[in-house]
């Protein structure tokens, strides 16, 4: 499985660089990841990320748009402004989580 | 006598009026379903209906038909469900109280929710297969279409029977061909997740089928609304996918009941504890099939496998014994991939699809992730299973509510993420 070190530390990653191991995350971590996708994190990325984070823990699965909207209040033009392109995705990689999927 | 009610006699409720009937103890218990509608459809026959391969006789029945003697059957609207006072208001005012309350009420699609999706173009340019209605209006059109942009899309995830609409893609492929029109028609495959296939073994087994069938796929697509006079899909990023024939799978909701009753999440999905069943908050109200919000897929194989589970915790909760955390997140499906021909897929809530043999391991006689005839005709038997065996909560030898890693090729790093996880 592969690997990436940030900040000196060594976290597991899958081919697309998503964590295997959420407890090797940590905020620096989010922040090289953020930096990858040429994103800076501020307060505005870390209410999504920390509304994935909690809602994750809840529901075993990353949110989708309505529900970032309607239980995190976060509209999506705003999470177009901050994730451009794929905002789920992204913000998923960047807290340490896995990218959306179907059972294929 | 104390009352269990079940909500709903779509495949679930059907499933659970049937465990029980034979399982429970019925001089203490009295067992009432309540559903407002008469017909049950065989859902996974939508799929075959647009292309003419199934009519109304193969996909309809009446609803009661499949209720045991010895339950008590209401055709009646449910208002609302009063957990906090275990009653449950009917649309005429009548209440019925319960001492344990099943929630089977299912999902259904709702085209509301996107904006101009039920515009103009509504069944006459923008279909959905997930209805009887829809997959019979597709149906004509298919037969009067004559090429251009065909775009199957997806709105928002979850939706019931997640490969249903690339199924839907593989086989308008097929169809088109056989009658001439495939060089006439782009076929156009639009999701909001990363991908047509997003578990890394599936994309790495399957990937090649959408580049060998010529369809085009647009992903990350996050539907803002459909522009009826330009006939275009509009994402919330100004991204857009012109078509001719769009056939959309709209937002999958739960029942409305759920949303009156407030027991549900934003998509009217109930908290359900993923591995028992039983409702979150509510100790006497468990929940089946496409109601839940557990992390399964929405589908008639995983209502099947926890219908078994559920079975087993209604009954402990009915004497007082603690409940086991026994579903797995099982499901089975066929996916059709034309000329005849299907793929199976086997997995759970950690184990995603491998390749290998089902359900006899290094027998079969069907392929994990593989084309083949035998899967397709695997596809087709189940309709005679679903109505004669499944509904009827009838045993089905060598097929355990528990996902078998037996005859799987489980990948080292598949084990070793779910250790991680």
């Amino acid at each position: 499985m592969p690997q990436k070190v940030i900040n000196g530390a060594t976290i597991d990653v899958n081919d697309e660089g998503y964590l295997t191991n959420r407890a090797q995350w940590n905020r620096e971590i989010a922040a090289a990841l953020a930096q990858e996708l040429g994103i800076t994190l501020t307060d505005a990325h870390w209410k999504v990320l920390e509304f994935i984070d909690k809602d994750f823990r809840e529901k075993g699965v990353v949110p989708g748009m309505r529900r970032m909207n309607k239980v995190g209040d976060i509209p999506t033009k705003d999470l177009y402004a901050l994730f451009p392109d794929g905002p789920i995705k992204k913000a998923a990689k960047i807290s340490g989580y896995p990218k959306p999927a179907s059972c294929v | 006598m104390k009352q269990l009610l079940i909500l709903g006699a779509g495949t679930a409720g059907t499933m659970m009026a049937n465990h029980l009937r034979k399982k429970a103890n019925l001089t203490e218990w009295k067992i009432t379903v309540v559903d407002q509608y008469a017909k049950h459809y065989y859902q996974p026959g939508f799929l075959f209906m647009p292309f003419g391969l199934y009519s109304e006789a193969d996909v309809v029945k009446p609803k009661r038909k499949f209720i045991p003697r010895g339950v008590e059957y209401l055709e009646a609207k449910v208002d609302r469900i009063d957990a906090e006072k275990n009653r449950v208001v009917l649309g005429s005012g009548q209440t019925v109280d319960y001492d344990l309350l099943i929630i089977a009420t299912g999902a259904r699609t709702a085209p509301d929710q996107t904006e101009g999706m039920l515009g103009n173009d509504w069944r006459k340019r923008v279909f959905d297969f997930y209805t009887f209605e829809g997959a019979s209006a597709l149906n004509q059109a298919l037969y009067d279409w004559k090429g251009g942009r065909l775009v199957v899309h997806i709105s928002e995830m979850p939706i019931k029977c997640p490969v249903a609409p690339l199924e839907f893609a593989f086989l308008a492929d097929w169809w088109l061909t056989k009658r001439g029109l495939r060089d006439k028609t782009e076929l156009v495959y639009v999701t909001p997740l990363p991908g047509a296939f997003t578990k890394p073994i599936c994309s790495k087994v399957l990937g090649y089928m959408l580049e060998e069938k010529r369809i085009n796929v647009v992903t990350d697509f996050n539907i803002g609304s459909v522009d009826n006079e330009k006939h275009r899909i509009v994402s919330w990023d100004e991204k857009e996918v012109p078509y001719d024939l769009l056939v959309t799978v709209p937002t999958n909701m739960g029942d409305g009941v759920i949303e009156r009753s407030g027991l549900g999440d934003e998509l009217n999905f109930v908290p359900t504890d993923p591995n028992t069943l039983q409702s979150k908050p509510h100790q006497n109200i468990f929940l089946i099939g496409d109601a839940t919000d557990v992390p399964a897929s929405k589908a008639g194989s995983v209502a099947h496998f926890e219908a078994e589970v559920l079975t087993k915790n209604v009954l402990h909760h009915m004497k007082g014994e603690p409940l086991e955390k026994d579903f797995d997140g099982h499901a089975n499906c066929f996916i059709e991939s034309g000329y005849g021909k299907a793929f199976l897929l086997d997995f759970n809530y950690v184990i995603q699809p491998v390749q290998g043999t089902y359900p006899l391991p290094g027998i079969g006689p069907f392929s994990l992730l593989k084309e083949s005839r035998v899967n397709h005709l695997g596809k087709l038997a189940f309709k005679w299973i679903y109505w004669n065996v499944l509904l009827k909560a009838r045993p089905m030898p060598g097929v355990g509510h528990r996902m078998s890693r037996a005859g799987k090729q489980i990948p080292a790093e598949v084990l070793q993420a779910q250790a991680a996880a």
